[in-house]
């Protein structure tokens, strides 16, 4: 069980690596075999009227004329170090983690995504505790009533929201439970939890609601399909010789066994959500990660896009972490392997 | 006891001076499908006492697995129909509630499957399941349930059951998975065991053991128990009865004495003939069953077994037009063949014995 934790420890450091090599070749390598040279990388760093000597004089402080090995050490670097950007006028200053320095605002990008994660966080956390909810409890029962009209309206409804996109459920629900009932916060307000736990709820029950429709429909069916699989397994039928109740014969032996790899899938989804839910974040105008990202591609600011990519993949090796280590808990036989 | 008269069908539920711990009587399962309906089991009566053991034995989709599955109460609502009586100490199950039925599985009856490994939870420790088994019906703390489970595993042969206890079901060998799966089934003290292709799964050399466990056990508890294979090599290990079936019903049903030593029926003599034997010349080759078994859902008129049986020209149509009815042609041996009793005597003794 020690090694087991230790090597999937080792393997997420391994993977973060790999994930920054990546990162820095799509934002550095990539545009010069794709014909860029240091000076067409330094013009997004300058004025636009800037001449052909102030261009070259930035690719050279910037380090875009080093190999390619010695621009990633740097980055790194500054990653773990921090790093200083000496632009001429002056020294800007980019303290550890520097997951990238914009130009632009003259502000490293980490402050900002501090700024910013909550928001993500407190949508990704209320979202996935609904979705896991009302998804499961939808499909465990879709599957206990195979073919009856709870059935296929329920797989219906979930079709819908697997279809529906968040744009088109976000508006219209703010349109109705919003603006026309009142009866929820308008979008573009967020109160932290720290402030008031009850605003902060209000605030955010709309995209939790729109989020987690979207989700809990894709839920809904893996677990309809897992249990409608698992309720056929001879441990089942094993269970039921022993006389025990139904309900527990459904919940202990069979949801048991049926969440396992759903509890992988969530574990992915709540991961790949803290990175940012664009269209969720930008329906309901919440100034969140991937709205940062949004702006940041709109603008061209290079960084911040950057940063993002990273904290997203970031959260993303984590949750993987965490999938293989709550396997072990709930699958013993992952264990002894 | 000449029943010929009085029972022309024989009534092989009903023996008579018995008191009848478990009777089944006319039991049909039937599953509607939407290419017709399956008759699983199809009429089929047997009889058995505590301390008995019956062996019922057919090939695969004869209907065994479906009559113990019946027996239980374990096809989920709505998907069979069954009819007939199955009359547990006077208490018939077919038409008793399913809650009702549920307190009896486990406690009053309980069942061993043929796959130990994907029998049991792989998530559970074997330990924890029989806990559980055990605490569904007795009111008893977790302590003193884990006590009982230690003791079962004892019972039952497991080496150091204080420590395999807490192990996962995957951290047992084959053999040692079974016997946990009888400590659980045993757990309740059950007056019927039902064992559904007990060692099917197991290695040859576990066979024997699981087999003299399910025997010792068995005299511990005086329980009635129903073994279900297709080897016959098991039930002549065990069984006092033996019933044949095929295509849903039962074909002969004798003391395996008699199975053994003076088969009727020419699907008995099949078997007996595709089972191997050490005490013969290895040259000599295992004799299969010709053909494949019938489609339950249009199953062959008349004896279901005629168009794979060689013998069934020789009774001028019968075998093809009507359904042989199951009677008893001596004491406690029932039979459902058209041919006539001296043809069989003489096949037997001149065609099959000398070759078995």
């Amino acid at each position: 069980m020690i090694t087991y934790i230790i090597r999937r420890l080792l393997a997420s450091v391994g993977l973060l690596f790999v994930v920054s090599v990546i990162t820095f070749s799509i934002f550095f390598v990539v545009p010069r075999i794709a014909g860029g040279t240091p000076e067409t990388l330094a013009t997004r760093y300058v004025g636009r009227a800037a001449t052909a000597e102030t261009v070259h004089l930035t690719a050279q402080r910037l380090g875009f004329y080093d190999p390619m090995t010695v621009q990633y050490a740097n980055w790194a670097k500054g990653i773990v170090l921090g790093a200083e950007y000496d632009y001429g006028a002056g020294v800007e200053r980019c303290p550890a983690p520097c997951l990238g320095y914009s130009f632009i605002t003259r502000q490293p990008v980490w402050p900002d995504l501090l700024d910013r994660a909550p928001v993500t966080a407190s949508l990704a956390v209320g979202a996935s505790i609904l979705w896991l909810l009302a998804g499961v409890s939808t499909g465990v029962l879709s599957a206990l009533r195979r073919g009856t009209i709870f059935d296929r309206a329920a797989m219906g409804v979930a079709l819908a929201g697997v279809s529906l996109p968040i744009f088109f459920t976000g508006l219209v629900s703010l349109a109705f439970f919003s603006y026309t009932l009142g009866w929820t916060a308008p979008g573009g307000q967020f109160v932290p939890f720290t402030q008031n736990p009850a605003e902060w709820a209000y605030s955010m029950i709309l995209p939790w609601i729109t989020l987690s429709f979207l989700f809990s429909a894709q839920y809904a069916r893996l677990t309809r399909a897992g249990m409608l699989e698992t309720m056929h397994e001879d441990y089942i039928r094993t269970a039921r010789a022993k006389g025990l109740r139904e309900r527990n014969v459904v919940v202990q032996h069979g949801l048991r066994a049926a969440l396992t790899p759903i509890l992988t899938i969530f574990g992915l989804d709540v991961g790949l959500l803290l990175g940012g839910a664009v269209l969720t974040e930008k329906t309901f105008s919440l100034n969140g990660l991937g709205k940062y990202a949004v702006d940041g591609i709109v603008s061209q600011d290079m960084p911040k896009i950057m940063g993002v990519t990273l904290l997203a993949a970031f959260f993303i090796v984590m949750a993987n972490l965490v999938v293989d280590l709550l396997y072990a808990v709930v699958d013993p036989r992952v264990r002894t392997q | 006891m000449t029943a010929h008269a009085s029972q022309p069908a024989g009534d092989p539920a009903a023996r008579p001076g018995v008191s009848g711990f478990l009777q089944v009587k006319d039991l049909r399962v039937h599953f509607p499908t939407d290419d017709g309906v399956v008759k699983s089991v199809d009429g089929l009566s047997f009889n058995l006492e505590r301390g008995e053991t019956l062996g019922i034995v057919g090939e695969s989709g004869s209907g065994k697995s479906v009559t113990s599955l019946s027996i239980m109460g374990l096809h989920p609502p709505g998907t069979a129909k069954i009819s007939g009586r199955v009359v547990l100490q006077g208490d018939n199950l077919i038409d008793a509630s399913r809650e009702h039925i549920r307190r009896l599985r486990g406690k009053n009856m309980a069942m061993i499957f043929q796959d130990p490994l994907s029998a049991m939870h792989p998530f559970y420790t074997v330990g924890h399941q029989i806990i559980e088994a055990y605490r569904v019906h007795n009111k008893v703390s977790r302590q003193v349930a884990r006590k009982h489970a230690i003791d079962m595993l004892g019972r039952v042969g497991i080496p150091q059951p204080g420590s395999r206890v807490d192990e996962y079901p995957h951290q047992f060998s084959g053999g040692m998975r079974q016997r946990a799966m009888i400590a659980m089934a045993l757990s309740c003290d059950p007056e019927l065991l039902i064992a559904d292709e007990p060692t099917t799964a197991l290695d040859v050399t576990v066979q024997a053991q699981i087999l003299d466990l399910i025997r010792d056990l068995q005299k511990e508890f005086n329980s009635a128990v129903i073994i279900i294979t297709h080897d016959l090599g098991v039930v002549a290990e065990l069984a006092d009865d033996i019933l044949v079936m095929y295509a849903g019903r039962g074909v002969e049903y004798a003391t395996a004495h008699e199975i053994f030593t003076a088969p009727q029926h020419p699907y008995t003599w099949g078997l007996l003939g595709s089972m191997p034997r050490l005490d013969r010349e290895r040259t000599e080759r295992l004799k299969p069953i010709q053909g494949t078994p019938p489609s339950l859902i249009n199953v062959p008129s008349g004896c279901p077994f005629h168009p794979r049986c060689i013998y069934a020209e020789l009774n001028g149509g019968a075998c093809e037009t009507e359904r042989p009815e199951f009677v008893e042609i001596s004491p406690r041996h029932f039979l459902a063949c058209h041919l006539p009793a001296q043809d069989r005597q003489r096949v037997w003794e001149n065609d099959i014995k000398p070759t078995l």
